[in-house]
């Protein structure tokens, strides 16, 4: 798997698409740094940014890298090489690229901006690391729907319609939802439902870091100890890493079952 | 005039041969403080040496100096009030007062003053306490650099750190005050100065003052207090660099405003609070040059505020900068600086071009659905406000500031 | 070598293989024919692993190869459609392959024999089919196994390679190899082939030599003779 990883890693590492995508983050660090002279404000509107894109680039990203390798793949699947050897690797090759390029782009106009000597470093420090989570998540969906679809187009379109999904249309229906049962307890339901979307769960995280003084005007008990303990850190974290956990699996077991 | 210089010099020279010291110490042939006082005279001076001294109900009821040398230890061994002060003219200073006993009947206090003038308490340590200082029907006194440390876990059964009640003309400075019920509690009492204390980690509020007019409040810190700070039903109040900070929770404010009218509210910091001042029922008050910093809520207002102007504040990134619970808007917003300003300013003339709208959809809809706070940040949010920031239909389309700053406030 | 019991393989609504059994024994060169959708590049991926029966059992040299992939060291595979990753130098492929399996030092020759030393530095996405294809020859004849599986190994190449392809293909053969060969040009079969295996509806029609072909359909030569067969069946 690691020689897989190794192949996967450097071939993305030449294309053209991880150094756009290194250069975009580049560019959101200067100009986000230059726009608000503040490293804490920047910190905050890139956490707003960092949860809708990453998951944005990370399907997009995995679905084509899917769609590209294809060739690579059978030439790999002909090999003595383990299927999920193959696979993981790939998937791993994508993420790590994907996520090397995220931490290096912000990372670099940070640290020449003073990071290490500003109160921001721990913000931005949890920014980087749910950025990680969001990419090993999303680029695990896309290869799940790529290969669920042997349309590409089709694949597209599922990837996309994913992403906005979680983005967007789920929060409206969650929402929607406890604006009709407001006459019930919801914060349980609020809490379980956070967790059934990862770019919910990111965004909790960062509510954690810069709203915990809004977060603690609510009365529910179990909202308290949520939010009130480093319970809700550590759920989270736990939550997080089962969301990267089960698309892997189903990437494992759908890849052994697959012909090519 | 001659004359009359003369016959003050003798005055102040006979009332200075007249005034002598008495030494209270554990060896001293006087080794209580009350057998001190029984035995002084008119503005005498009672010098009490290092030591511990197991006394309660002291009664100072004439006008006396009592000095702590080395903060001698008063231990009331929780069988009531410690001292109490009856007299004009009553000095305390350097005591370190432990052990006031605790009554569900009887506030006991570990010095109360009751129904006099002109007293001054400094310098003291207050330790397991009930009420620390009491101040009853009193005026024209000053309560200056004293500590006073609770161990208060439950309201019903503790006290308040400084009280007064009915008292005028009276300056509380340099105190510190933690661990008790109320740091500091006000009641019917105007005129006063509170000013340079910390009140904090207190039970329920870090002030708390009722039905006190004409006071000033200045310099102050309370910081992570139970539910912050009260201010209700007064007028002509200042409230002037005062720092409320860290105050967490359900029912906590940086500061409550209740009934409050004609006040100023001017270079404030109100940080790291769940709601930084919630208002309710407060007319024509100014608050300027504040700063509002990472607060959930920087102001709540929940009706029937009237012709208020918040002018050149600082609102840095606040959960929500304004929550409104009704469409009508009568106050008004003009240069302040808000850190969520997405607007751009084409003149340069430091003021942005757009007006900003400081009330979010989505804070009324947290206001109905509390639950829904979970929710902050998300994108479906963002795009629901942008669409009511384009067309307020939830929110008052008054409330605007037309001229919203692109640097923050200095001043 | 290889055998194959009762193999069922549908993709979706279509059933490609039904009920196929096939042996090869050890050495020799073997001809898998069929029209168009007959199920021979099924066939040779089930072999590979590639493609999941839905039914039936494949050993290799012995071994079961379901949910084993160490078998196919002992299998050189020429894929029917060269396409490798546009982003690789032929050098580096052949090192990454190398790097995958084992190291030989095989690859020199071969690279000798058909011409491609100034094409080792160039992107695999820059070459003609024909390099490609030659690329494909050198990857799959540089290891040493036991079994080759050739699928359309002529594709695309010129008279010369052509000829340098079926020494090698006999060279092997001469080691005592067992190489397994699909291909639509019937000269190319009947050249080089021991023994062909017809499929037709996902069913081993006919396995045999070509003159036991040739005289069960009656046809004096062999392109005759796979041509009676499908008119047979299809007319």
């Amino acid at each position: 798997m690691l020689k897989i990883l190794k192949y996967s890693f450097f071939d993305l590492m030449r294309s053209r698409w991880s150094y756009v995508y290194f250069a975009f983050y580049l560019l959101l660090g200067i100009v986000l740094l230059f726009l608000n002279n503040d490293l804490s404000k920047a910190v905050i509107t890139l956490m707003n940014v960092i949860i809708v894109l990453v998951p944005l680039i990370g399907t997009i990203f995995g679905v084509m890298y899917y769609y590209n390798s294809k060739e690579f793949t059978e030439l790999l699947l002909a090999q003595p090489l383990k299927r999920s050897s193959i696979f993981l690797g790939q998937y791993l090759g994508v993420a790590l690229s994907l996520s090397m390029s995220l931490i290096l782009g912000l990372g670099i106009p940070f640290v020449f901006y003073g990071l290490f000597k500003s109160t921001a470093i721990w913000d931005f420090s949890l920014l980087l690391i749910t950025g990680t989570f969001l990419t090993l998540i999303f680029t695990a969906l896309a290869f799940n729907i790529a290969l669920s679809n042997e349309n590409k187009i089709k694949g597209f379109g599922y990837a996309i319609l994913l992403w906005l999904f979680l983005a967007i249309i789920y929060d409206g229906i969650f929402l929607m939802t406890l604006i009709l049962f407001e006459d019930y307890p919801l914060d349980k339901l609020s809490l379980v439902g956070t967790m059934l979307n990862p770019i919910d769960l990111s965004r909790t995280l960062i509510l954690l870091k810069l709203d915990i003084s809004a977060l603690l005007g609510y009365t529910g008990a179990v909202f308290k100890q949520f939010f009130g303990t480093n319970f809700g850190l550590i759920v989270s974290f736990i939550m997080l890493t089962v969301w990267v956990i089960l698309p892997v699996l189903r990437i494992v077991f759908k890849s052994m079952k697959k012909d090519f | 005039m001659k004359t009359l210089i003369i016959i003050f010099s003798v005055i102040l020279m006979t009332s200075y041969t007249h005034a002598s010291q008495i030494e209270v110490c554990n060896t001293c042939p006087i080794s209580t403080l009350k057998e001190a006082i029984a035995q002084a005279k008119d503005f005498d001076t009672v010098f009490v040496k290092k030591g511990t001294y197991k006394e309660y109900d002291i009664l100072v009821n004439k006008p006396l100096t009592i000095i702590g040398e080395n903060y001698p230890v008063i231990d009331g061994e929780l069988k009531g009030e410690v001292i109490t002060i009856t007299s004009d003219n009553v000095t305390i200073d350097g005591l370190f007062i432990i052990n006031v006993g605790t009554s569900y009947t009887e506030d006991y206090a570990a010095i109360r003053v009751k129904k006099s003038k002109h007293f001054v308490i400094q310098n003291v340590v207050l330790e397991k306490l009930f009420f620390g200082i009491y101040l009853e029907k009193s005026s024209y006194g000053k309560v200056y650099h004293n500590k006073i440390i609770g161990d208060a876990v439950e309201e019903y059964n503790s006290g308040n750190g400084i009280q007064l009640w009915y008292s005028n003309h009276i300056e509380i400075e340099h105190n510190y005050v933690e661990h008790v019920r109320d740091g500091i509690y006000l009641e019917f009492s105007d005129d006063c100065i509170i000013k340079n204390n910390i009140s904090a980690e207190n039970l329920r509020y870090g002030l708390h003052f009722m039905f006190s007019n004409d006071d000033i409040y200045q310099d102050n810190t309370f910081e992570n207090n139970g539910a912050g700070v009260a201010v209700m039903f007064s007028k002509k109040i200042k409230m002037l660099n005062n720092t409320f900070k860290e105050n967490w929770g359900t029912a906590s404010y940086g500061m409550l405003l209740k009934e409050i009218n004609d006040a100023e509210i001017i270079g404030n910091t109100f940080e790291e609070n769940t709601i930084g001042i919630n208002i309710e029922g407060s007319n024509r008050m100014v608050y300027k040059n504040n700063n509002f910093i990472n607060n959930g809520w920087a102001i709540k207002v929940r009706g029937a505020c009237y012709t208020n102007l918040f002018i050149e504040n600082n609102f840095l990134y606040n959960s929500f900068d304004i929550s409104y619970n009704s469409k009508v808007n009568d106050n008004v917003f003009d240069r302040n600086y808000w850190s969520n300003y997405t607007g751009y300013d084409l003149d340069k003339d430091g003021v942005g071009d757009v007006p900003y709208r400081p009330v979010k959809l989505f804070s009324y809809i947290v206001n109905r659905t509390p639950e829904t706070i979970i929710l902050l940040r998300s994108l479906f949010i963002d795009i629901i406000d942008f669409s009511e920031k384009v067309s307020p239909v939830f929110t008052p389309d008054n409330l605007l500031d037309n001229n919203p700053l692109i640097k923050k406030v200095q001043w | 070598m290889v055998s194959i019991q009762n193999l069922h393989k549908k993709f979706g609504k279509n059933q490609v293989l039904s009920g196929l059994d096939l042996t090869i024994s050890e050495g020799g060169i073997f001809a898998v024919l069929g029209p168009n959708g007959s199920g021979k590049t099924t066939l040779i991926k089930a072999i590979l692993g590639m493609v999941i029966p839905n039914k039936g059992e494949i050993s290799v040299l012995g071994e079961n190869i379901k949910k084993s992939s160490n078998y196919r060291h002992q299998i050189d595979y020429l894929p029917q459609i060269a396409n490798f990753p546009s982003n690789l130098k032929v050098r580096e492929l052949i090192k990454m392959i190398k790097d995958l399996r084992q190291n030989t030092d095989e690859d020199k020759r071969l690279i000798e024999l058909f011409k491609l030393e100034p094409f080792l530095d160039k992107k695999l996405g820059n070459l003609s089919g024909g390099t490609k294809q030659k690329v494909n020859i050198v990857l799959t004849f540089m290891f040493n196994s036991p079994l080759i599986i050739l699928d359309e190994p002529t594709t695309g190449l010129d008279p010369i390679s052509l000829i340098r392809l079926k020494d090698l293909i006999q060279t092997e053969k001469a080691k005592g190899k067992t190489i397994l060969i699909t291909s639509h040009i019937m000269s190319f079969v009947e050249e080089v082939s021991d023994e062909i295996v017809f499929l037709l509806e996902g069913k081993i029609y006919f396995k045999g030599s070509i003159s036991e072909l040739k005289t069960k359909t009656n046809q004096p030569d062999f392109e005759h003779a796979i041509a009676s067969i499908l008119t047979d069946n299809h007319a």
